[in-house]
């Protein structure tokens, strides 16, 4: 995670998290919270019963118009055109020459097409998006009214179908509806970045904190609480979900990132094709891999990765798995290297093994797919 | 923070008794660092020169190094952290000792803070 200077922005939720007693941080200019009762015990509440996130710094950009779908398509990777009303899908945004500007989730919406991009990238994404969009398109910033509130974990629904009217089993994986959240129509998605199942929900900023003290309440039972961006950081790793600016950036591409599943060659044009297929061709050089550690340590992003005495690449992403209770990590090695694998970490080499990810396999979004 | 401990600025604190010292990382650094995974120990026998890297403390989401305030050799290591370093989360200043070590006889332990000046310090 990168911090930055000072923080300036907060959520609706900041007074919230500075009454809970969260450990605030700066996180790409918004204060956010990195913990509140420590990241390895906001984990396992997650894991086992449900935990609440706020999210509200990632940003929502709406695109309207007879021309949208065709912007869509031309600025992501994935298939656009294929989503009914009310399905969401992972995407990408790649440059011309198949650089990644931003992981994103595209909900198609009635009359609309809304794009959740990461929050260090809002800014440079509408820049991006005005400046290759033609045609019947209008493009709105949604992020200052939008409060995104996550409630993750295997009691999610039992926690959610407290708060809001409506029957949630209805709602499936990857699908977003309008539901009566506390009298206020909301979008509410089955989505998530923790591996387990759980929902979105896209208030207006004054419904937030009504929603983040019903959930609590709700959730009472099961011990709910709120969970900080430490430990949505492990619980993201251990499903071996990328994150922008370590794992991908502008440098890396859809293929050496294990993304080509997004991308959709045959669909017909869109930014970054033809660099892709080039690649494609060519053989990537390098690949994002996972790894276990078979030490003792915790691996952070820039430590060396090698192979047979030879540095081979390095961490994009490490920590500590509570889960499996040992370090994890990404990184990218060359793809000459061999299967032997060691981290680099103050002067000594600890082994590892390279694991396909997810490294976690127990989450209970899988089994609503 | 406990009565009778000296402090250093590395937040870590010692319990001297004669030419024993008793070392480990402060309650205050051990809540700044969060859940701490990891407590890498010296060996038994190990000489430290001040500024000798004595141990290694992860957390999940940092690493502290703490380094030997004073000369003198290690005598005996906290080897419970092994199994359990989150001893250290629950009780810093207590069981959650890291290492003893029997001080050099030219040790200077004179420049410490008490738990007053330490406390301003964390404050400051």
């Amino acid at each position: 995670m990168v911090l930055t200077a000072t923080a300036e922005r907060k959520t609706a939720l900041y007074e919230r998290h500075v009454e809970a007693g969260a450990k605030m941080v700066d996180f790409f200019g918004w204060a956010m919270p990195m913990y509140y009762r420590g990241i390895v015990a906001e984990h396992d509440r997650v894991r086992s019963t449900a935990g609440i996130f706020d999210v509200s710094h990632m940003g929502q950009l709406v695109v309207r118009g007879a021309d949208a779908l065709a912007a869509i398509e031309r600025l992501t990777t994935n298939r656009a055109a294929s989503l009914e009303e009310g399905r969401i899908q992972y995407s990408i945004m790649c440059y011309e020459d198949g650089g990644i500007v931003d992981d994103v989730l595209v909900y198609r919406l009635p009359e609309r097409y809304m794009l959740v991009v990461n929050a260090s990238n809002c800014e440079k994404d509408l820049e991006w998006i005005r400046s290759n969009v033609s045609g019947d398109v209008s493009l709105e910033d949604h992020s200052d009214h939008t409060q995104l509130v996550a409630i993750q974990g295997p009691k999610s629904e039992d926690v959610l179908g407290r708060v809001v009217e409506a029957d949630l089993s209805a709602l499936g994986y990857y699908r977003a509806a309008w539901l009566d959240v506390l009298g206020t129509k909301t979008l509410v998605s089955r989505t998530g970045y923790t591996g387990e199942d759980g929902f979105e929900i896209y208030c207006v900023n004054d419904l937030a904190p009504l929603v983040w003290d019903a959930l609590l309440t709700a959730g009472s039972e099961w011990e709910v609480e709120p969970i900080g961006l430490g430990a949505r950081d492990t619980l993201r790793l251990e499903m071996g979900y990328h994150l922008y600016g370590q794992d991908i950036d502008a440098t890396r591409t859809p293929v050496e990132a294990g993304l080509s599943w997004v991308v959709k060659k045959d669909k017909g044009d869109f930014i970054g094709r033809e660099a892709i297929l080039a690649l494609e061709e060519e053989g990537a050089s390098e690949r994002l891999v996972g790894f276990v550690l078979e030490g003792r340590g915790v691996p952070r992003p820039g430590q060396r990765m090698v192979s047979g005495g030879e540095g081979v690449g390095a961490v994009t992403s490490g920590t500590y798995s509570p889960s499996l209770q040992r370090g994890i990590g990404l990184g990218y090695v060359g793809v000459q290297a061999g299967g032997d694998l060691g981290i680099e970490m103050r002067g000594r080499t600890v082994p590892a093994k390279r694991v396909r990810p997810p490294f976690y396999r127990g989450g209970s979004a899988r089994r609503k797919k | 923070m406990s009565e009778g401990l000296k402090y250093t600025e590395e937040h870590e604190w010692l319990r001297i008794e004669g030419e024993e010292a008793t070392l480990g990382l402060t309650e205050y650094a051990q809540g700044e660092l969060g859940d701490i995974v990891y407590v890498e120990l010296p060996a038994v026998g190990l000489e430290l020169s001040p500024g000798d890297v004595l141990s290694t403390v992860e957390s999940v989401k940092s690493v502290s190094e703490l380094c030997a305030p004073v000369a003198g050799e290690v005598t005996e290591v906290n080897t419970a952290l092994d199994a359990d370093p989150a001893i250290v989360n629950k009780d810093a200043e207590g069981e959650g000792w890291i290492l003893k070590m029997k001080l050099a006889p030219d040790a200077d332990t004179s420049g410490f803070m008490t738990s007053e000046q330490y406390e301003a310090h964390t404050k400051g």
